[in-house]
């Protein structure tokens, strides 16, 4: 037996290509919008998998320290450090800033970690770890910096040493790891003008500058510049004890807020990028909508283009069904093409976005099985045209 | 000639459609997380690992002086300015004596008149003793004559009696002159010590230094222990380091020290350490170190910021890895082996590391082993992964 619809696609195949192309491009579109939903989710996974943490320890009451600002002093990590099942303990903090880079500014979160210790990158793509206890940085390759680049951070020029891939923060900021004391001070440190200013502000103050008190001042002055906080605290849990008991531990008895790694994978996806999410999945019910309509009107014009062909087979006595059967399987060609077009072409343009574009071969698998019920759904309208033409058409009546 | 090319339908078809499923079959494999993970991988050698310890701090003057009164007075005049060298014992400012000089002269006056007193009783003690001569005559006669019968025995005793007051007389006036001879070395101390309070309100240089801060001018009341003037020795101009308690095991007193100036970067200044600071910063986490620089620079000034490289003795035939290899699994330290296209996680115990990132392997590793040192993802156990001399995008 001949394949009816084989023999059509076969005899105009240029023009069933293209338009497979087409729609294809259409739904490589689609699938991107949802690599880039699910690439969201898998930053926030990654941030949190390459803290190397248990534990976050954060300001209590507090969402910190990606959703919300937490501050807490940075010595509290040592009171946590003899928490029973505590095996690690570091500091660390995170700050949002441009940095500047030879002319221009680049965005980045700065964030300082004591090395060795939880917090710091786990893994690196060139370069070395940083070995000096100041004025060392381990940037992300997105950033665009190179091995040997010097950065501006406030004050102070840093060295880039060594390059990281995909850590970046729940924005989708790249990361740039400094020693610790480095950025604390960065946090709070001004430009000399503010610093200059605030010491004469100091200076004219009569309650602070006593003639009678000569070493007032600037003990004063000393302790307006230091800095002694940190955004976080992560803890690394002691093998085979349960991060929910030790966190519960943590928030009992030092009156700091204490999430587990479950409870802050919850608050980044649910809470920081929710919106951001609605929205990216109301573009793909969108997006799916008018795939949809468009392979819907693509049957529907092709089979219009050879209505008279149908009505001839109808004037031969062809059952309805096979006649349906034939544009149905036309309409599950063209989003076999699609598809494939679709995958491979969200795969070559997905590592051109800015930020990760994940495409989980689970998420190819739904979009395959909604791409060919679409199609189904769509050819109903280019079924019914051709069951109701009058075979009459076929000689012109 | 059209005809040539013409391929029957269903072979350019085929072709077409074998190419997207090769490219879709491609694609799945091979990006996404079904591609391996891109690594490079390093052979563990022998070889030296240079440790040093990094840390930043401050030019100070390791001798500084704060020159100011013992009283609180007003100044009066400041002799010397900022830079100005000076030798030891160079006056360098005064405070108003205001009555320190006439408390002077009263002394001395009360000195005189001490002397004067001195000299009556002295010449009491004279009247005293020739009475006193008169007096052993006369008593001497009396005796005689009594013995003689020629006057009464109440004529002698009269006569003994005023004896006996002519010698408390006298020990009373040697008594007085002894007083007024004392009390006048007391007026004279006066004087010293009037002297030399007016002499402690000039303040001059204990050394010879420079001038480093004028603190007060002419007029302006200080209190007792405020500085006036502040001194420096130039050349005991060190360095006080702090360096990361973490890392700063082998710090000790000799270690040899190169030092870059923030004002000067491109000139590396050698020195060594000289002291290591008994107590530690425990606010910071920082130990403090004193770093003294072999030939003080031109222009060195006092809190400059400096970067101090202290170089510990290098170790020999270390097992050596670099220490971007280094892996965390939990708390635990490791790395990644890679042995007949197979990833294993091999727990190791680290010694000291270089500053050029070069890590001592202490335990778990041998030499010729290889370990990954760059991977695109994270690793995991049965990774599918793909060895590639650079990693995508970490050339640039």
């Amino acid at each position: 037996m001949i394949s009816l619809a084989g023999r059509d696609i076969l005899h105009s195949w240029g023009k069933f290509v293209l338009t497979g192309l087409g729609l294809g491009l259409l739904i490589g579109v689609t699938f991107t919008m949802a690599g880039v939903y699910r690439g969201m989710v898998d930053d926030a996974k990654v941030l949190l998998n390459n803290s190397g943490a248990d534990l976050w320890v954060v300001q209590k009451d507090t969402l910190g320290p990606y959703a919300e600002s937490s501050s807490i002093r940075d010595d509290v990590y040592r009171g946590i450090l003899g928490m029973p099942g505590v095996a690690q303990a570091a500091n660390v903090t995170y700050l949002t800033m441009q940095i500047r880079k030879g002319g221009t500014d680049v965005r980045a979160m700065v964030v300082g970690v004591v090395a060795g210790e939880p917090g710091e990158p786990a893994y690196l793509i060139a370069g070395r770890r940083v070995t000096r206890s100041h004025y060392e940085a381990v940037a992300d390759v997105s950033a665009g910096f190179a091995l040997g680049d010097s950065i501006r951070i406030r004050r102070h020029e840093y060295t880039v040493v060594g390059l990281t891939r995909r850590m970046v923060s729940s924005g989708g900021d790249p990361m740039v790891f400094i020693p610790l004391k480095d950025a604390q001070d960065a946090q709070f440190l001004k430009d000399n003008d503010a610093i200059v200013n605030e010491r004469t502000r100091t200076a004219v103050n009569p309650a602070l500058n006593r003639p009678g008190v000569p070493g007032l001042l600037d003990a004063i002055e000393a302790s307006q510049t230091s800095n002694h906080n940190v955004n976080a605290v992560l803890v690394r849990v002691a093998e085979g004890r349960s991060p929910e008991a030790v966190a519960q531990d943590i928030r009992r008895w030092k009156h700091v807020q204490a999430f587990t790694r479950e409870q802050m994978e919850n608050i980044l996806i649910a809470k920081l990028i929710a919106t951001a999410s609605k929205q990216i999945g109301m573009f793909l019910v969108i997006l799916t909508i008018v795939s949809a309509a468009i392979v819907a009107f693509i049957i529907y014009t092709m089979t219009l283009g050879k209505i008279r062909e149908i009505a001839v087979l109808k004037l031969i006595g062809t059952h309805n069904r096979t006649i349906a059967s034939m544009i149905v399987q036309q309409a599950l060609g063209l989003g076999l093409i699609g598809f494939a077009v679709g995958k491979v072409a969200a795969t070559v343009w997905a590592p051109a976005f800015p930020r990760y574009v994940l495409l989980l071969p689970a998420d190819a698998v739904t979009g395959f099985v909604i791409v060919m019920l679409v199609c189904v759904l769509a050819s109903t309208l280019a079924i019914r045209a051709a069951i109701t033409v009058d075979p009459a058409t076929a000689i012109g009546g | 000639m059209r005809r040539s090319f013409a391929l029957p339908r269903q072979v350019w078809f085929a072709v077409v459609g074998g190419a997207l499923l090769l490219a879709l079959a491609w694609v799945a494999l091979r990006s996404g997380p079904l591609a391996p993970i891109q690594v490079t991988v390093t052979q563990v050698v022998t070889g030296e690992v240079s440790p040093a310890l990094f840390g930043i701090g401050t030019v100070e003057a390791q001798r500084a002086y704060l020159i100011g009164p013992t009283t609180a007075g007003r100044v009066r005049r400041v002799l010397v300015d900022v830079g100005d060298t000076v030798t030891a014992g160079q006056l360098l400012a005064e405070m108003e004596p205001v009555d320190l000089d006439t408390r002077v002269a009263s002394s001395l006056a009360a000195a005189s008149r001490g002397q004067s007193l001195v000299a009556a009783a002295e010449a009491q003690e004279r009247d005293a003793r020739s009475r006193q001569t008169l007096a052993t005559t006369e008593a001497r006669r009396a005796v005689d004559l009594g013995q003689a019968g020629v006057i009464s025995q109440s004529a002698v005793d009269t006569a003994r009696q005023a004896q006996q007051s002519a010698d408390a007389q006298v020990a009373a006036a040697e008594a007085a002159l002894a007083g007024a001879r004392r009390d006048l070395a007391r007026l004279d101390a006066d004087i010293s010590g009037s002297q030399q309070q007016r002499g402690n309100i000039r303040l001059s240089a204990p050394v010879d230094g420079v001038v480093t801060s004028r603190a007060a001018e002419p007029g302006s009341t200080v209190i007792a222990g405020q500085a006036v003037i502040k001194l420096e020795d130039p050349g005991s101009l060190w360095i006080s380091v702090r360096l990361d308690q973490g890392r700063s095991a082998g710090l000790r007193a000799g270690l040899p020290a190169t030092i870059t100036r923030r004002s000067d970067p491109l000139t590396h200044l050698q020195g060594r350490v000289v002291r290591v600071e008994p107590t530690s910063d425990a606010v910071t986490e920082e130990r403090i170190a004193k770093v003294a620089i072999d030939r003080l620079p031109e222009g060195i000034t006092t809190g400059e910021m400096a970067e101090v490289t202290l170089s510990l003795p290098s170790i020999r035939n270390a097992l050596i890895v670099p220490n971007a290899s280094l892996r965390h699994r939990g708390a635990q330290p490791g790395v990644w082996v890679h042995a007949d296209g197979q990833l294993r996680f091999v727990p190791v115990k680290t010694g000291v590391e270089g500053l050029d990132g070069l890590v001592q392997i202490l335990d778990g590793l041998k030499a010729g082993d290889e370990v990954v040192v760059y991977s695109d993802r994270d690793l995991t156990d049965g990774a599918r992964i793909s060895v590639v001399p650079v990693l995508r995008g970490a050339d640039k």
